[in-house]
């Protein structure tokens, strides 16, 4: 087997150093009844070739996003990653270390990190962020339960246009504690319901812009209404390249800002890995119960700067049963390939990148709604809106896939058996003038 | 550039204050390079892609237009290279040596996993595209899911966790849910041995549960009579780690498994040790109710300096009908489909653990790692990884303290009796391990060894390289007990840094950089 | 004035009805370097055996438990800035918190300084 080293002469010798006859001697403390007597009913070992060649059978029957028209996001979308970032996070050094437990020979990852930190706070306009999550979804729910924390209150309240999956994961990790959590209408366009919702038990609002829809929302009034109560504010976001045009969470009062940040660096990857984004205010409130890990400055024996991994006393392998989260493994590489990503691109970039999805999805739902039937539903957005049909919008994305497009993600697939006719469509720079076309004429002929 | 009397440029303190070298005048030394933040290096106008002028400045935001500067700064492409690879060699990784962290599992990541983890057919695809687009996905969840329920003998698998401790969260989720299913409202207290990963309690604690030590017995197992007198019909079950963290097989898992049984709980099983026992036993055969493995663990997919891993989790068929959605199944005509509603499945589903359907470029990587290796291949994962850490033990036990006797299983544990009275601890005896060029073991941990130092090499190192490494490491105990206690206190002085101030780190914390106030005004 | 111990390593020293509360310096020395110390809000009341504050070194996290029943009268809110003051002057400026006693026999049961010093020998 080509990625063990061993010869037999090699095991021999292994076991006479150790002392014992044969490997099975080392296995004795397995209760006899669960020793198996020959191998396990599985294929045996196949050369590269032999795994290469079944395993692109299987991916050769997915359409990819390249290979079509693109159209779908609600949560993950389809961006140009530049080259240099699969080259650079294919580094050894990078790909094949650890957790940087042993910062005087990590300070790669550490710096990183840092950096990393750094470009989520500037990004979501907030003071501080920590070294990733699993993902928005995660991240998302992590919030909430730390929103209940800081605040000591029990109540959380979510907007019905926070993405469905985002809704459910906070849900499932609050499900056993003490935090219920409601969710406002997601039919309504503005925030009135929750704003009115508030009260003296609310521990957070969780509001996400861009929402599901695509839908725009300003968090001024809401985050004034809420600090008057005592309870803060989750800004949540699916697409971070929104960041680059739209208001930051911080500008408009946010206290907590979770997202996914797949968008930068990390591909779509069929929903996974990503890489949640977490940043909240410069409160030591706040800090002391974040989630996860955060790579903090300080200087070495030499009084050089470095990087360490800090405030651990918050995480499980001290906290244990008390930790802020039992979060370990994050998403180390993501982040790395969304700081490189982001370094990059830069100011100027970030703000450009933005600029041009929006631009596409402008120009895109201008197109769609010359297609008869059609009727935009957003009044703002970003990169993505939600377009009504006059049918069904499950059967027309199947039949926009059997004419070679992939055209958005039906709303009912988010909230079975509501919005039936609503198709949520993303548009981003990886679509030329000729994909909106063909949408948009493919569209026509199904409808 | 400041100049001295003599005309020499003076950039040492500020090469300190970045983080470089003293001693010279870039603060680089050869090829240790130094190397500033990128905020230090780049500026808000740099760019190292190129995109197409915006047609026009109209925005349909609804009035929310981002106003003012963000402050990221950008680089070019060459920049952007040279930052990152100089930092990268600052890192030590597998590819460099052997990175015995025990528990970790830090095995050789083959590059096969990553080109397929890369086909465009598994990359580049959305989780929601319509299924017809997507039948190859599926397919290989569905590959995955056959192989990991096999290896285990478990008759279901949720896949959508994201690490090891949200399969734990999985497993002790679909715990609690079958619990209140049954009516069995009083079962809220989980027992968790000492030695358990920190995980575990604290995810039991997510789960609604209390949270009661078993203590470990002399052998550095279940102390089999404190466990028994824990059991009582408030008990929800136990998290058990097996093989368990001081290297270890639960000689008793089955009789554990039985009592926690019968007295109306379930059996956990935290699988992060999988690795020892893969191919060779099968934890449906040990009475498991529940299990997580990790793929970022056992199946070699790449740690990434800490993530992203993957837990999918096992589940007994008293479990698996609360399983979380979403999850791939099969119609008889064989076309697949995603389950995603707890309206539209079987059983009674937890709930979603998170968007989507969970981390399917490890699915890939680990699939791909199991293929490579077959069932023959793994049975021999796990016979040469307990071989190894056996070697190691043996090879070390003599001038080491070797916490429990007898064989170990893929990982040796030592405590630190044999540094007592040389001044060493098992901090500096660790620190020095990286002048010599490796990376230290899992040190401290688990919690029931005073000054607990667990090697784990794996089954992917060479005998020539297990024979250097004991070498070393029977040296530095020599030395320790020989008195050389002041190359340990100073260890390292070979690594890029030396030691770091924690203390500071955590006192005053800088968790971001920010503008000097010289920086601000340049801006103005 | 008398001080007296626990056996969870907390000092109280008591003037009239008010007690101060700190950790001893065995118990600092133990923790090594404390970071930050956790303290509650004045005004609450404590069962003897409440957790009311937490201790934290780098890689360490320590309870610390009331020694007598009683309401919080004061915080020690120096400690935020400056916890390195435990490490320093664990029985002095680096207390913890001053409690209003409820019933000044539970005193009765604690150790006294030869008794703590024998405790932790």
């Amino acid at each position: 087997m080509r990625y063990l080293p061993h010869t037999q002469t090699d095991r021999k010798a292994m076991l006479d150093t150790i002392g014992v006859a044969s490997i099975d001697e080392l296995f004795t403390d397995v209760p006899e009844a669960a020793r198996l007597d020959g191998l396990i009913d599985l294929p045996t070992k196949q050369s590269e070739l032999q795994v290469e060649r079944s395993l692109s059978a299987l991916a050769a029957q997915n359409i990819s996003a390249g290979q079509a028209p693109f159209f779908v996001g609600a949560g993950a979308y389809k961006h140009h990653v530049p080259a240099t970032v699969d080259h650079l996070i294919q580094r050894s050094e990078f790909l094949t270390a650890y957790t940087p437990y042993q910062p005087e020979i990590s300070q790669g990852t550490l710096q990183t990190l840092f950096e990393f930190q750094t470009q989520v706070a500037l990004l979501t306009g907030m003071d501080v962020a920590n070294a990733s999550m699993y993902d928005g979804s995660t991240a998302c729910a992590e919030a909430v339960m730390m929103a209940a924390r800081v605040t000591r209150r029990n109540k959380a309240i979510m907007a019905g246009g926070v993405h469905p999956h985002y809704v459910e994961a906070s849900k499932t990790l609050a499900k056993y504690s003490d935090v219920e959590i409601a969710v406002t209408d997601p039919g309504k366009a503005d925030l009135s319901e929750l704003i009115a919702a508030i009260d003296d038990e609310t521990a957070c609002v969780v509001v996400q812009t861009p929402d599901v829809f695509g839908r725009l929302h300003d968090l001024r009034e809401i985050s004034k209404v809420a600090h008057e109560k005592g309870a803060l504010v989750i800004a949540a976001f699916t697409e971070c390249v929104s960041l680059g045009l739209v208001e930051s969470p911080g500008a408009m009062g946010a206290d907590i800002a979770v997202g996914e940040g797949q968008s930068i660096g990390v591909g779509l990857n069929f929903g996974g890995p990503y890489v949640g984004l977490f940043a909240c205010k410069d409160d030591r409130r706040f800090i002391r119960q974040m989630p996860g890990r955060l790579a903090g400055e300080t200087v070495d024996a030499d009084g050089r700067r470095g990087y360490v991994l800090t405030l651990s006393t918050r995480e499980q392998h001290i906290r244990r049963d008390k930790a802020t989260s039992n979060i370990c493994t994050n998403s180390g590489l993501c982040s790395l390939a969304w700081t490189i990503h982001m370094t990059l691109l830069g100011e100027t970039g970030i703000k450009t990148l933005a600029r041009l999805n929006h631009e596409t999805a402008c120009d895109l739902a201008d197109l769609l709604e010359t297609v008869p039937g059609v009727r935009l539903v957003n009044s703002s957005f970003f990169n993505e809106f939600t377009i009504e049909l006059p049918k069904n919008a499950d059967e027309v994305v199947n039949d926009l896939a059997r004419h070679g497009v992939l055209g958005g993600v039906p709303a009912s697939r988010l909230f079975p058996g509501q919005f039936e006719n609503y198709l949520i469509v993303a548009a981003t720079e990886t679509n030329t003038p000729e994909d909106l076309a063909v949408f948009a004429k493919a569209l026509a002929g199904v409808l | 550039m400041g100049m001295n009397t003599q005309g020499r440029p003076t950039r040492m303190a500020e090469n300190i204050a970045t983080g470089g070298y003293a001693d010279t005048v870039s603060g680089s030394r050869g090829l240790e390079q130094a190397e500033p933040l990128i905020f230090e290096r780049g500026n808000l106008e740099h760019c190292g892609v190129d995109l197409p002028e915006p047609k026009n400045s109209q925005t349909r935001l609804g009035g929310l237009d981002r106003q003012g500067q963000i402050g990221l700064p950008g680089l070019a492409e060459p920049e952007t290279m040279r930052h990152y690879v100089r930092l990268s060699r600052k890192n030590y990784a597998i590819d460099l040596g052997l990175y015995p962290l025990g528990s970790c599992t830090m095995k050789h990541n083959p590059r096969l996993n990553e080109k397929i983890a890369r086909l465009p057919g598994f990359a580049d695809i959305h989780p929601m595209q319509p299924a017809s687009t997507v039948q190859g996905a599926y397919a290989l969840m569905g590959e995955l899911a056959h192989w990991l329920m096999t290896l285990t003998n478990m008759p279901a698998v949720a896949l959508s966790p994201k690490a090891g401790a949200h399969g734990e969260f999985c497993g002790m989720m679909a715990i609690r849910a079958k619990l209140d299913a049954d009516g069995q409202t009083n079962r809220r207290r989980v027992l968790v041995p000492e030695s358990a990963h920190g995980t575990n309690p604290a995810t039991a604690v997510q789960c609604g549960f209390t949270v009661d030590e078993i203590p470990a017995d002399a052998t550095g197992r279940v102390d089999m009579e404190a466990f028994k007198a824990k059991l009582g019909d408030d008990v929800a079950g136990i998290m058990l780690t097996n093989p368990n963290t001081c290297g270890l097989f639960e000689r008793d898992i089955r009789e554990i498994a039985d009592l926690i049984h019968e007295a109306g709980g379930y059996f956990y099983c935290d699988g992060a040790n999988f690795n020892a026992i893969v191919g060779r036993v099968r934890p449906g055969d040990l009475g498991v109710d529940a299990m997580h493995i990790n793929l970022h663990k056992t199946f070699s997919t790449p740690h990434g300096g800490g993530g992203p891993g993957s837990g999918p989790t096992v589940l007994s068929d008293a479990l698996a009908p609360f399983a979380p959605v979403p999850y791939v199944a099969q119609t008889e005509k064989g076309s697949w489909h995603l389950v995603e509603h707890e309206s539209e499945a079987e059983g009674e589903p937890f709930g979603r653990m998170a968007a989507f359907h969970g981390q399917m470029g490890m699915f890939t990587r680990a699939l791909t790692y199991m293929m490579s290796h077959g069932s023959d291949g793994l049975k021999q994962v796990a016979d040469d990884a307990v071989l190894n850490a056996n070697y190691i033990q043996a090879r070390l036990k003599h001038v080491m303290t070797q916490a429990f006797d007898g064989y170990c299983m893929h990982e040796a544990l030592f405590d630190d009796r044999f540094l007592k009275d040389t001044g060493v601890s098992t901090l500096d005896f660790a620190k020095a391990m990286i002048d010599e060029g490796y990376h230290p073991m899992t040190m401290y941990f688990p919690l029931v060894v005073h000054g607990a130092m667990l090697i784990e090499p794996t089954e992917t190192e060479s005998k020539g390289g297990l024979d250097r490494f004991t070498e070393v490491l029977e040296a530095l105990a020599l030395a320790a007990k020989s008195g050389e206690k002041d190359r340990f206190l100073a260890a390292p002085v070979h690594a890029p840094t030396k030691r770091l101030d924690e203390t500071r780190a955590a006192r005053q914390p800088v968790l971001r950089w920010t503008p000097s106030s010289d920086d601000l005004e340049a801006a103005e | 004035m008398t001080t007296r111990y626990t056996e969870d390593h907390e000092w109280i020293t008591v003037e009239g009805d008010i007690a101060t509360v700190g950790i001893t310096a065995y118990a600092a020395g133990q923790l090594g370097d404390v970071v930050f110390v956790e303290l509650p809000e004045v005004g609450k009341t404590l069962a003897k055996g409440d957790e009311f504050a937490v201790v934290e070194s780098v890689k360490a996290a320590s309870e610390v438990y009331a020694p007598v029943d009683g309401e919080i009268t004061a915080i020690n809110d120096s400690l935020e800035g400056e916890p390195a003051t435990v490490n320093e002057d664990p029985s002095g400026a680096g207390w913890f918190v001053k409690i209003k006693l409820s019933d000044a026999s539970q005193l009765d049961g604690l150790m006294d300084e030869a008794a703590y010093n024998a405790h932790t020998a």
